[in-house]
């Protein structure tokens, strides 16, 4: 009788534990530094990097997990949360907020629009069970291109935004003009080190650790837990009279908050707001970040996002400089992102088993 | 030699240890009708698996014994090898494409096709299909079964009747067809569509073509057959000519075994003459266990059973009054109304449900022992919860210690209470499922399929745990395939026939009753039995 | 045999079907319509010219998504791969310098092992990805991408050494350039290689095809005389297409006789448009073969063809090997049209806006044919042509224009998969009766 699980011994049973993509990807990033150190390139330098891009970017993978543990697959619709919240972002400038009013009052407006949108894009992905990915992807793209329009038409007159001649909002805004820029990395930021040493952006990380421990503590409440039941097996769900559809629509609005306000902090750390096209393809790194941790398809967990984000962001931070040492003029660490980017989000598609039969 | 069609000579057959059929052997010959009956797990989808080839049988190490064809060995190894023997099969499910037409779905992977310029250069799969001379030999396949329906009809939307036909020709349009095998046809008919199948039998096993016939309707085996076979258990219990038997003896030896499971005597249990639930015309849309109309009345402190042939609806009562397939009708609880497809209510009026359906509605397998208890109590009682402020949050202090309260109670073989669910044995997995049942303090238990997949030693303890439940004032209503364990421990059995209750027996009735009530046999015309 | 509409379980009327199937078609119909209303710089010449154009550059690689769609695979974003193949066979042809019609040959003989190759490992990617086949071909380009890079910016000049002074090479001689001149192709160069063969002008191909076309129908309706069984006919469309017909000869006679204006057209290159009437017919006869009758089959049910013995895996390779084939041809076509090779953007959208043109043309997911293609490759470029215009009339911006036009594309391939996904999942619930 299989009644005792052996326990977790052994190189094989550690390595199916942590998952072959992410030793392979984290190990290629491991052997990266050591190259760059190699080649005189500071560690310090790359380890800085490596740490602002992952706080950057960190919200917007979080967003993937109430969309992946409620059964609609990875968010690749992440541009609609983004819109949101750009849009409100846009709108304090306008209504000449600057600095910690104008991070405050844009994270508060993209929450309630957040949830209006997130509520209506939920019942959509109700309405396609089955082909969730694949809307999703082409609602973001629809979304951002409706956007495109608005962003031209949109009468706002705040110098700071517009173009100089015409109507409309300029792609770029820059955030040092009205206060915003790098003000959360900056708050309470410190070196270890020394002077030459790591850098930390308190701030932007203490705003990421705690979405990452609300999305935590969501999944442990009643909801949360109801949410995960329906995503990973919807019969047994639905036999203790859980509403799928609800909480399939209650993820999707978790996910688009996460979206708006990832999209804040990352526009703050880099210091401009892109409008535009901009944020078309900007699920697809969220998506492979969260693989790349561990995640699959139907399963994830905060752990996951965490270091996903800090193995993707440090892979390419740490192999641009080096390739641009070892092979100058070829942009090869822009090859090695689309081939790894979308290379493990093939590899998670097939291992998508088939609906219930 | 023998002028035997087909002969089965000492099948047996394992799957890991299990002997589900033990030196079969049956014979056919050409222009007979040879029917088989056997209650579920008597063997007979086993046996026609063989007989088919299907890689089910190869990949869990073969079979035993051999098959001959006209007196000559034949290997099959799989579909296409039996089709090459001359071997049809008429399933229960249709494999017919609702986007073709009859032709193209009785040509399916058959098609005539003529070369033409590209087809030399290229291969035979450039050839051109001709489908002039398809529609010709279609058209006579549907003449030969009096269908008068045009070939180049879409399946789609065509009544049931039809596409059972349409199965028929395309067996029939094989060449060299020797043998056809028909699995429940009338099981989806109405009346009069049975009537013309079984004519078409007939005409079929005129033509020479010998026939076997898998069905639980007796009234039919008698009408049609020449020879019937009943196994039991996976052993061949006898063949008779049908002339020399009766449907009484059939359902007695479908039915009648030497293995009994003891029932306990000496517990004269007082059930109060209280009702607590009571059901009236209930109908549930569960796919292949759809209930048609069932009437039942279950008083407070007993364990009713619910029995009957697969497919024939017993499964569908459960999981209609838990809500989980669609269902109308009318059901009280506790003298108040209980309302339909709504699994919350039904929990939190005080019914709990063990599905048959252990790894599907029945777990989350990914997910830990104290997890999967506290699921539905949770969700439902709002229990196992801390208030911390606005958001309520599990208290896994409480799920633990109630989880290895309920380890204890039930003598969960495992780990720790974090073990995954999934590495559980099936008898330790079952009782997870009842252990989260439990959790919800239910005054009505349904538990579905109790034992499937547990091997015998564990069997008896799942049976005493419900026994001693009931004993301490638990009502259970219990469906079950396996009539001996219902008639360990219940008070009466309902006996389930498509879709409608065909009759109630106490548990010590003979045999042949159980086994005519099963096949369908004492049902009369327009009296409504009761339950 | 016929690939007509499975009936529907729902309770509607043929008039609210036939709307609801065509929906995204009609849209684009209103839109030019409205273009030419509201718009004063397009002038009749102007549009069809560029209508030809885009056409016949066009029109091959939507035709190559047809037969993906009926194996049952989908809407198959990944002929961008096969478009990579083509490149790769133009780069390879033109890096050695054969022009003219025998280099053009050639390209889409090097093509052929390139593309057959890619599309048995897209085929076998599918087969892994069962069920999720067009986010799959989504992805599947994008990766495919950053292979072609590595190939184009790195392994050329690095591994294999080329010299700096190639026009095709950067440089500091490693990597393709960004863009390539493809060269006229009377002078050793690519460029109208296939167009210039032989043109004639608009009118004149509008007056053959429409004569062809009506010969077409008469010739179904004779078949259907002989044998009303055997050979069924849609008779309405027939009808439609026969009035036709005749209206477009007559106005292509008027034209040629009285010499109008419409004359100027751009002249039609016969040879690409012989191309795509081959492809057409291909896909055609295809269907009428055991093959063809295979990969229906595959696309109605993976489960009973397999259980009737048909390899389900190889069918659908195969389909996916023809399909990239066809788009390596089709983008071959394209660029010798446009003349000049846009190494790293010209194969990115191409995956895009022949899906979106086929969808306009009435195509859905699980149903193409090649008037979906045809169809669907005309009024999809008439938008394209007209949306800057638009832009411009009604809100004196071009830019919004052509904001409008990407939308467009977004949207209408999100529109025709949410509808069709959506009737689907409605169609398969069960039921109490």
């Amino acid at each position: 009788m299989v009644n005792v699980s052996k326990k977790t011994t052994g190189f094989n049973d550690i390595v199916k534990k942590i998952g072959f993509p992410t030793i392979f990807i984290g190990g290629f990033w491991i052997l990266l530094l050591i190259a760059g150190g190699a080649l005189g390139i500071s560690i310090n330098t790359l380890l800085s990097d490596t740490i602002k891009r992952a706080g950057m970017n960190g919200i917007l993978v979080l967003a993937m997990v109430p969309s992946i543990q409620s059964g609609t697959g990875p968010n690749f619709a992440l541009p609609v949360g983004i819109v949101c919240g750009l849009f409100a972002t846009v709108w304090a400038i306008e209504f000449g907020f600057t600095g910690w009013a104008w991070l405050f009052v844009s994270i508060a407006f993209s929450i309630p629009l957040s949830v209006v949108v997130g509520y209506l894009y939920g019942r959509l992905l109700n309405a396609v069970k089955g082909s969730e990915m694949t809307i999703a992807t082409y609602t973001g793209f629809s979304i951002v291109a409706a956007m495109c329009l608005a962003w031209l038409m949109i009468p706002f007159k705040s110098r700071n935004m517009g173009w100089f001649i015409g109507k409309g909002l300029r792609e770029t805004i820059q955030l040092d003009v009205i206060g915003g820029d790098k003000i959360l990395s900056e708050f309470l930021s410190f070196t270890i080190g020394g002077e030459k040493g790591i850098i930390i952006p308190t701030g932007m990380l203490l705003i990421f650790f705690l979405c990452c421990f609300i999305v935590w503590m969501y999944f442990r409440s009643k909801s949360g837990i109801a949410i995960s039941a329906g995503g990973i097996n919807p019969k047994f769900a639905k036999s203790s009279g859980i509403d799928i559809d609800k909480g399939r629509i209650k993820a999707n609005i978790l996910s688009t908050i996460m979206g708006a306000i990832g999209i804040i902090v990352y526009s703050q750390g880099y210091g401009y707001t892109q409008l535009y096209t901009a944020p078309l393809m900007m699920a697809f790194p969220a998506v492979a970040a969260v693989l790349i941790g561990g995640a699959s398809a139907q399963r994830a967990k905060v752990s996951h996002v965490i270091i996903g984000v800090i193995i993707y962001q440090g892979l390419f931070t740490t192999a641009l400089p080096v390739a641009n040492q070892l092979f100058e003029g070829t942009d090869l660490s822009e090859i090695l992102r689309m081939v790894i980017q979308n290379g493990i989000i093939l590899y998670a598609l097939t291992q998508v088993k088939g609906g219930d039969n | 030699m023998s002028d035997n069609l087909l002969s089965l000579k000492h099948v047996s057959k394992e799957y890991s240890g299990n002997k589900v059929l033990k030196d079969i052997n049956i014979e056919l010959k050409k222009g007979e009708i040879h029917a088989l009956i056997g209650e579920n797990g008597a063997g007979k989808s086993t046996l026609m698996n063989i007989l088919f080839g299907m890689s089910v049988i190869h990949t869990t190490g073969g079979f035993e014994g051999t098959i001959e064809i006209e007196g000559k060995e034949a290997d099959i190894k799989s579909p296409h090898d039996a089709m090459a023997y001359g071997i049809g099969m008429v399933h229960q499910e249709f494999m017919l494409v609702p986007g073709f037409t009859i032709m193209e779905n009785i040509k399916l992977n058959r098609e005539i096709t003529k070369p033409n310029l590209v087809s030399p250069v290229f291969g035979k799969r450039l050839e051109t299909l001709d489908i002039k001379k398809m529609n010709m030999d279609t058209r006579q396949a549907l003449d030969t079964l009096d269908m008068s329906i045009e070939e180049y009809v879409q399946v789609a939307g065509l009544p049931v009747g039809h596409m059972q036909f349409i199965e028929i020709a395309r067996e029939i349009d094989k060449t060299g067809l020797k043998i056809l095998v028909f699995d429940e046809p009338t099981a989806v008919l109405a009346e009069s569509e049975a009537a013309n199948l079984l004519n078409a039998m007939k005409k079929l096993a005129q033509k020479g073509i010998g026939i076997l016939f898998i069905s639980h309707r007796l009234d039919e085996i008698i009408d049609v057959a020449d020879v019937v076979t009943v196994l039991r258990d996976g052993e061949h219990v006898v063949t008779k000519n049908v002339e020399d038997t009766n449907k009484y003896e059939i359902a007695q030896l479908m039915v009648g075994r030497s293995i009994t499971i003891d029932r306990e005597e000496g517990t004269n249990k007082n059930i109060v003459d209280e009702t607590i639930l009571d059901i009236k015309d209930l109908h549930v849309a569960m796919p292949g266990e759809r209930v048609k109309g069932v009437n039942l009345n279950v008083k407070k402190g007993e364990i009713v059973g619910i029995g009957g042939l697969a497919g024939q609806g017993k499964l569908g009562i459960a999981n209609g009054i838990m809500g989980i397939f669609p269902a109308k009708g009318e059901v009280k609880f506790k003298g108040k109304k209980s309302a339909l497809n709504d699994p919350k209510s039904a929990i939190k009026s005080g019914l709990a449900f063990v599905s048959e359906d252990r790894k599907g509605v029945g777990l989350l397998l990914d997910e830990s022992i104290e997890s999967n208890i506290a699921f539905s109590a949770m969700q439902i009682n709002n229990e196992f919860l801390r208030n911390s402020g606005m958001i309520k949050l599990k208290d896994s202090k409480k799920i633990r210690d109630h989880a290895n309260k309920m380890i204890k109670d039930l003598d969960i073989r495992c780990t720790s209470s974090m073990q995954r669910v999934g590495s559980l044995s099936g008898g330790n997995q079952q009782k997870v499922c009842v252990a989260r049942a439990l959790t919800l303090s239910p005054e009505l238990l349904l538990v579905s399929e109790p034992t499937r997949g547990i091997d015998i030693g564990a069997k008896k303890l799942v049976l005493d745990l419900l026994k001693q439940l009931n004993n301490e004032g638990m009502t259970i209503i219990m469906t079950s395939s396996e009539l001996a364990e219902l008639r360990s421990i219940c008070d009466r059995i309902l006996i389930i026939c498509e879709g409608k209750v065909e009759g109630v027996l106490p548990p010590d009735a003979p045999d042949a009753e159980f086994g005519l009530m099963m096949s369908g046999s004492r049902h009369i015309e327009g009296r409504e039995v009761n339950g | 045999m016929n690939n007509e509409n499975i009936s529907e379980r729902l309770n509607s009327s043929k008039v609210t079907t036939w709307l609801a199937d065509n929906i995204v078609s009609l849209i684009f119909v209103a839109f030019t319509l409205f273009g030419f209303l509201v718009s004063d710089g397009v002038t009749m010449n102007f549009f069809l010219t560029e209508l030809s154009s885009r056409f016949f550059r066009n029109a091959f690689l939507v035709l190559s998504l047809i037969i993906p769609v009926v194996a049952g695979l989908g809407l198959n974003f990944g002929i961008v791969v096969g478009a990579m193949a083509g490149q790769v066979a133009i780069a390879i042809v033109l890096y050695f310098g054969w022009g003219g019609l025998n280099g053009l040959l050639l390209t889409m003989l090097i093509a052929l092992p390139i593309a057959t190759l890619f599309g048995y490992l897209t085929g076998i990617l599918y087969n892994k990805t069962r069920g999720q086949e067009m986010i799959a071909s989504l992805m599947v380009g994008y990766f495919a991408k950053g292979i072609y890079q590595f190939l184009f910016l790195f392994v050329v000049g690095v591994i294999i050494k080329v010299p700096k002074t190639h026009p095709m090479i950067k440089p500091d001689g490693v990597g393709v350039r960004m863009t390539v001149d493809m060269g006229a192709y009377d002078k050793g160069g690519l460029k109208y290689a296939l167009d210039k063969i032989w043109e004639i002008p608009f009118m004149w191909a509008i007056l053959a095809i429409f004569a062809a076309i009506l010969l077409l129908q008469l010739w179904k309706l004779i078949r259907n005389k002989k044998n009303p069984v055997l050979y069924r006919y849609n008779k309405t469309m027939t009808v439609i297409n026969i009035i036709l017909s005749l209206v477009m000869i007559a106005v292509s006679i008027q034209a040629i006789t009285t010499e109008s204006s419409l004359m100027m057209v751009r002249k039609v290159p016969v040879f690409t448009g012989l191309l795509i009437v081959a492809l057409c017919i291909f896909n055609e006869l295809i269907l009428k073969t055991k093959l063809g009758q295979d990969f229906r089959s595959v696309g109605q049910s993976q489960h009973i063809a397999e259980v009737s013995g048909i390899n389900v895996d190889k069918t659908r390779i195969i389909a996916t090997i023809m399909s990239t084939v066809f788009a390596a041809w089709g983008q071959i076509m394209y660029l010798q049209n446009m003349g000049t090779l846009n190494t790293y953007g010209a194969h990115t959208q191409i995956g895009m806006f022949s899906v979106a043109s086929l969808l306009v043309g009435g195509a859905s997911t699980q149903k193409a044919g090649v008037k979906h293609a045809i169809l669907g490759t005309l009024l999809f470029n008439s938008m394209f042509i007209m949306s800057p215009e638009i832009g411009l009339s009604l809100f004196g911006n071009a830019l919004l224009g052509e904001y409008f036009r990407t939308f467009m594309v977004y949207g209408v391939i999100g529109l025709a998969l949410g509808l069709h996904v959506w009737r689907t999942n409605k169609k398969g619930k069960a039921t109490l009766n």
